[in-house]
């Protein structure tokens, strides 16, 4: 099994967590697995591209037009981030209006629920449903498990939930 | 031996490293990319029960000084910086490759080729060629972890500092690691006098040099550093790639594609300086052309230095920037005469960062600019600098320069009459203590007439917010001695000193006034301010302040001036509407906004006012 997955978004909306779940659960699966990341500056409120590589691979970056799947927690940078997604790769986009296109308001689908920074589960529960990750829905439940802190277990779950269950 | 795989970041990886390999003393100041090693040192000691005195440095000078006489006892010591502390450490960096040490000292360098979070893109490697220290290049975390035994071991061997260079790729990724129980060594720690050695006047030098040198040479004779030949198939084409860092992890992965196979040999160099004497000679006897691929500059090329070697300096490798894999694809394709399009990355822009909604500095900012609208802003490295974003900042060069900006300002236009205009320095609190106050002093004794706002949120926030010494806290979380900034500045001689909290916007600037009529009274000086507000990225700091409830009134006019002058996440202009709102996901309640509005319609409700 080898997939590359790009996560983007802008600073704060959890790209950081939603790279660590997808690793850890790369990890579950016993597949080697290699990341990047953004810190720094731009994680104020700048763009952020984190890629995720599980698999037998060596670089921690993933070329233009080789990602299988593509999460963007926010739909302004498909513009810059959109290019690394391969022909036929999957595309999940939080961003409002109609379901279309891997198109979910993961935001307001957060923001209903109580807790407007779980939108990146959201978006991560809803990819798996579609069978879009290298991995299984109880893998990712496993890991989310592990890796949440005590508090926000219950929060995470839920959100992971809602776009498991989203039917769009 | 308890063994267990962990997905590690390339800086916890070293932090781990430096545990499991009896590092006992180990100091940085933070930076990008290179701000979590310190903090993955503290952690694994206290997971493990390893003994390691951790501390987060005044700043890069001091962490080396401190790291290196350490070694001098025979413990193992490491120090870790991004590459422009590498800068501020320069002088005790480069007498040490003469001096040597004693126990283990390792150097840990990040580089930021790109530059992603940093003001050069240089290469540490070139450094270390210059100060006479061997450097390993890590491809990867795993190699990052196995390159800090390595390098202890090479320190130890030699007696002399080694580098380790990691680049931000190798710092930011993370990868499944290897992790094992800490070896303990048990060494007592244990000084020697040896005058000519550990005090070296010129005298001693020249012997100390060839020493040196003749050390440097042996390196580049170790046999375990001999670059790996790591996949074959040059042998038609008389082709060879040498690659060092990530960028050979780059190389690698290509390489493996099906139209680059039996193309050209791969060789991965792990000590690009000294570079192994025989490898030289070996690639001259066996290639007719060797592609140099490495960041960010031409260290390997240079030592080659032969016309069989293509790079930076015959135009085959790009002379700047991150050698990104696409960049890689494009240069192996056309050295190795491969057909066939690298697909190019994005060309958007992305949204640009900006100060969190609710940070105190923006509400410094406001007050500062609303209060000297034909002022001159030398400002500094931090959070703060995205001031730049509204008008706020006006110069921005490395740490501490503000404060000696604002001088040399100040007696160029003051040589031209007494009208000179308002000069407002911000500098945040860490920044301060790490290189702001020599130039207050000079600035002080040199007569110089400005405004110095410290920016005071206490703490080191862009980098991840590791304590200043103002707060009296430890790398580990344990108490230390708290240094307040107000002693300093007035021990540095400055007699106008006021504190306030920045969310108060009308006092702020009335502070402001009242610092500008000192600084062109009679008496007058440098006038410092304290804008004092916790970085509310911090959740204790938001349990203490009051909440508003926020919105804009009809009276908005859709100006867009809060939106452009105040430049808060949370103030969003809505052109449907035609008017600004308040998005409620991003916005704290600070209030400070209300200032923002030149017709008053934005609005703050709640039990505290």
């Amino acid at each position: 099994m080898k997939q590359q997955i790009v996560i983007s978004g802008i600073g704060g909306q959890g790209v950081l967590f939603a790279t660590r779940l997808i690793a850890e659960a790369a990890m579950e699966e016993g597949l080697p697995v290699l990341t990047s990341e953004t810190h720094g500056m731009a994680m104020r409120g700048g763009t952020v591209i984190s890629h995720v590589k599980a698999g037998p691979f060596q670089s921690p970056l993933i070329r233009p037009g080789q990602a299988d799947a593509g999460l963007f927690l926010h739909g302004g940078n498909l513009e810059l981030h959109r290019p690394f997604i391969r022909e036929g790769g999957s595309l999940f986009v939080n961003r409002p209006g109609p379901a279309a296109g891997g198109g979910i308001d993961a935001a307001r689908l957060a923001q209903d629920f109580g807790h407007p920074v779980i939108a990146n589960l959201v978006l991560i529960g809803h990819a798996a449903s579609r069978g879009a990750l290298f991995c299984g829905a109880d893998t990712l439940r496993a890991v989310l498990r592990r890796i949440s802190p005590p508090e926000r277990l219950d929060i995470n779950r839920q959100g992971f939930e809602i776009g498991f269950g989203f039917e769009g | 031996m308890n063994r267990s795989e962990r997905i590690l970041m390339g800086n916890e990886a070293i932090g781990r490293g430096l545990v499991e390999n009896d590092c006992r003393i180990a100091t940085s100041y933070p930076g990008t990319p290179a701000s979590e090693i310190l903090s993955s040192v503290a952690d694994f000691a206290a997971e493990t029960g390893a003994s390691i005195h951790t501390e987060w440095s005044v700043n890069e000078k001091a962490a080396y000084e401190v790291a290196l006489a350490a070694s001098y006892t025979g413990k193992r010591a490491a120090v870790s910086m991004k590459q422009v502390g590498l800068n501020v450490a320069a002088d005790p960096v480069t007498r040490s490759t003469y001096l040597g040490t004693k126990g283990g000292l390792v150097l840990i360098v990040a580089d930021d080729p790109g530059p992603h979070s940093s003001q050069t893109e240089q290469d540490s490697r070139m450094f270390a060629l210059f100060a006479k220290l061997p450097v390993l290049d890590p491809s990867s975390p795993r190699e990052a972890k196995d390159m800090t035994g390595e390098a202890f071991r090479l320190s130890e061997k030699y007696e002399l500092p080694v580098m380790l260079r990691p680049t931000t790729r190798v710092c930011h990724a993370r990868q499944n690691v290897d992790c094992g129980d800490p070896e303990r060594k048990e060494v007592r720690s244990r000084f020697e006098r040896n005058i000519p050695r550990w005090v070296a006047t010129p005298a001693f030098l020249p012997e100390l040099h060839r020493r040196l040198n003749e050390k440097l040479d042996r390196i580049a004779e170790e046999e375990a550093f001999h670059p790996r030949l790591v996949s074959r198939g040059g042998d038609e084409s008389r082709r060879a790639v040498a690659a060092s860092g990530v960028v050979f992890a780059h190389a690698a992965e290509i390489l493996e594609g099906g139209d680059f196979s039996g193309k050209t040999d791969l060789y991965q160099v792990r000590l690009p300086y000294p570079l192994n004497r025989k490898f030289i000679g070996d690639l001259r006897k066996r290639y007719k052309e060797v592609l140099v691929l490495e960041e960010t500059d031409g260290v390997i090329e240079m030592q080659i230095g032969s016309d069989f070697v293509k790079g930076r300096s015959t135009g085959h490798v790009p002379r700047l920037g991150e050698l990104t894999p696409e960049i890689v694809e494009k240069i192996l394709r056309e050295f190795l005469g491969v057909p066939g399009e690298a697909p190019s990355a994005g060309q958007g822009k992305g949204k640009r960062p900006s100060l969190c909604p609710g940070c105190g500095h923006r509400a410094a900012f406001f007050a500062i600019r609303e209060t000297f609208p034909k002022g001159i802003f030398p400002s500094d490295i931090g959070c703060y600098t995205l001031g730049m974003n509204f008008g706020a900042v006006d110069t921005c060069h490395c740490m501490g320069a503000c404060i000696s900006q604002g001088a040399g300002f100040y007696h160029a236009f003051a040589q031209d009459g007494p009208g000179f205009p308002s000069i407002v320095v911000t500098i945040g609190d860490s920044t301060f203590f790490h290189a702001g106050i020599p130039p207050l002093i000079n600035a002080v004794s040199q007569g110089a007439r400005f405004i110095v706002v410290i920016l005071d949120n206490g703490t080191t926030a862009m980098t991840g917010h590791q304590p200043t010494p103002a707060l009296g806290i430890r790398s580990d979380g344990s108490r230390g001695a708290a240094v307040p900034i107000p002693e300093l500045v007035r021990a540095a001689g400055v007699r106008f000193l006021r504190e306030c909290d920045p969310y108060d916007v009308e006092c702020m600037e009335g502070i402001l006034k009242e610092a500008d009529r000192y600084v062109r009274s009679a008496e007058g000086g440098v006038a410092v301010v304290i804008a004092k507000h916790p970085c509310i990225v911090g959740r204790e700091a938001r349990k203490g302040q009051p909440v508003y409830r926020m919105s804009v009134t009809e009276e908005c006019i859709g100006c867009k001036a809060c939106v452009e002058d105040f430049e808060c996440g949370a103030l969003v202009f809505d052109p449907d509407a035609d008017r600004v709102r308040i998005d409620g996901t991003l916005c704290i309640g600070c209030a400070v906004c209300v200032h923002a509005c030149p017709v008053g319609a934005i609005t703050a409700e709640g039990e505290d006012r």
